[in-house]
């Protein structure tokens, strides 16, 4: 579904990418897992054309988006949780989530999806007057999430979903990844948290200072040395 | 006696209600586009002074009913605020916030001089002569209290815009957080020009209001640019609710000042009490954006 192949990118001068590729098959659940600062949520950035790439290319179902303005990228089917959750505060939580379906083809579901994302996440139905910036740290998580699904999308770009989450709250953000992933949502997650991302994960990469080092199922990254000396302390 | 000093400042206020409105609307348009895009537009009131002249030139000269001269003015005011975001203000959208303020200084010279050139400076006056209602034993201009109906019924619509539409609920959101809105599908670039379209009307609106009650002269724009602009600080910039109370406060003191001493102490008043407010409340009354 999404093929990466050689993606170079930066900001200014500054380098953070190199050589990178990777693909996402339709169904799968892929996580890119690596330290603070590897260049995760660039790669995500550079796929959503936030960011320019500098070379290398990014494709959606065949379809190159090198050269697609980042505000179309949607109507690839993309949808992008960014770092941080990054709600807009002082809008209701169901002005942001029509937010979430702004493009005329998600408007005409409007209606529909706002249902489907209610009956996933009733705690959302129960706020959906109250300013999004009161939420708490989960309920922002699921604000986001349900937000990136009014789109309709095929692939979900999660970054860094369990940041800043008390573990209780990381714990059931990870239960709803899993669930969107039995939906048969596409799902490209870049995560700190090694140890619950690969649970919910089929395959990984590791990305380290801007590069892939490795990559495999998300057992065999489990069970490889490099990951459990570096990252799972064993 | 004492009944005849009541009689008086109740007109005061009345007269305060209706300068609060048309108040209210020229704070609305700045609001608006500072909430939005973070500039503030210095030129505002000369774009109202060009509505004006449209107003004038499209009545009187080419004999266009008022209701047509005055959609004309909306029309063109509302043209030339997308003109101004694409070509002066998106270019310096990055830069320093003094350079953004010293190009819309720019154009209001630019549009100033450009005025004189074209239309002269002599005074002008639209013709239309609105009566002054009685009301009990109570002058009121009608003038005013159109003008007052249409500032109000510019900011209802304005407002249920806003809250009710996805364009109106981007151009809020884009407001708190303008580099995720493409994750949205938006187009920021496209919802600035919409928000300069939307100020611009606002601009020609109150060209249309003011022009049934004031002459016309190139500088026309200094008479009520800097207190739109002030009301707007008073109320908290950006703060859309905060510039509508603060437009009625700045108006009444105005008003009601005028009338206890001097028309002119009225001035003096309304804008010691806004450099009292900015020593105390810094952000304004209402803080910041909302």
């Amino acid at each position: 579904m999404l093929t990466v192949q050689g993606l170079s990118a930066g900001y200014g001068g500054f380098q953070a990418l190199f050589d990178v590729s990777l693909e996402v098959k339709a169904g799968e659940t892929v996580a890119v897992i690596g330290p603070n600062g590897a260049g995760k949520t660039t790669l995500l950035r550079a796929i959503s054309r936030l960011i320019d790439a500098s070379s290398g290319e990014v494709s959606m179902e065949g379809r190159r988006l090198n050269d697609v303005p980042a505000h179309d990228v949607i109507g690839y089917g993309i949808a992008h949780v960014p770092e941080h959750r990054r709600l807009f505060p002082r809008l209701t939580v169901e002005d942001n989530l029509r937010m979430g379906a702004f493009t005329p083809a998600a408007r005409a579901r409007f209606r529909e999806r706002l249902e489907r994302v209610y009956r996933h996440f009733p705690r959302m139905r129960e706020r959906r007057d109250q300013a999004a910036g009161t939420l708490s740290g989960g309920e922002q998580q699921m604000c986001a999430i349900g937000r990136a699904l009014m789109s309709g999308p095929k692939l979900l770009l999660l970054d860094e979903p369990s940041a800043g989450l008390a573990p209780v709250v990381v714990q059931s953000t990870f239960e709803v990844i899993r669930q969107m992933s039995a939906e048969g949502y596409t799902v490209l997650i870049v995560e700190q948290n090694i140890r619950q991302v690969l649970k919910v994960a089929q395959r990984a990469y590791l990305l380290e200072t801007g590069r892939i080092k490795l990559q495999g199922s998300a057992g065999e990254l489990l069970e490889s040395g490099l990951i459990r000396k570096a990252y799972l302390g064993l | 006696m004492g009944q005849t000093f009541d009689l008086f400042l109740l007109e005061a206020i009345v007269n305060g209600v209706l300068l609060g409105g048309i108040l209210a609307l020229l704070a609305l348009g700045l609001n608006l586009i500072f909430g939005v895009i973070d500039v503030v537009w210095i030129c505002y009131a000369e774009l109202i002074m060009i509505g004006m002249y449209c107003v004038y030139y499209l009545h009187a000269s080419f004999g266009w009913p008022l209701w047509l001269a005055f959609a004309g003015s909306v029309a063109l005011v509302s043209l030339l605020g997308v003109l101004l975001h694409q070509y002066v203000i998106r270019p310096v959208l990055g830069a320093e916030p003094i350079n953004q303020l010293l190009v819309t200084g720019g154009v209001l010279f630019l549009l100033q001089g450009l005025a004189t050139l074209a239309f002269g400076v002599e005074f002008r006056n639209l013709g239309v002569r609105l009566p002054t209602l009685e009301v009990g034993e109570m002058f009121i201009s009608v003038a005013r209290l159109i003008a007052f109906g249409a500032a109000l019924a510019g900011m209802v619509a304005t407002y249920l815009f806003l809250k009710r539409t996805y364009l109106g609920t981007a151009i809020r959101a884009i407001s708190q957080d303008r580099s995720i809105m493409p994750l949205m599908g938006v187009n920021p670039n496209r919802i600035f020009l919409i928000t300069s379209a939307i100020g611009g009307a606002l601009a020609g609106l109150a060209a249309c209001l003011l022009v049934l009650q004031y002459d016309i002269h190139p500088a026309i724009g200094l008479s009520f640019g800097p207190i739109a602009f002030l009301v707007c600080v008073l109320g908290g910039l950006g703060n859309l609710v905060g510039g509508f109370v603060a437009a009625f406060i700045f108006a009444q003191l105005i008003s009601v000042g005028g009338y206890f001493f001097h028309l002119e102490w009225g001035y003096v008043i309304a804008f010691l009490f806004f450099i009292a407010v900015m020593f105390w409340k810094p952000r304004g009354l209402f803080g910041g954006k909302s």
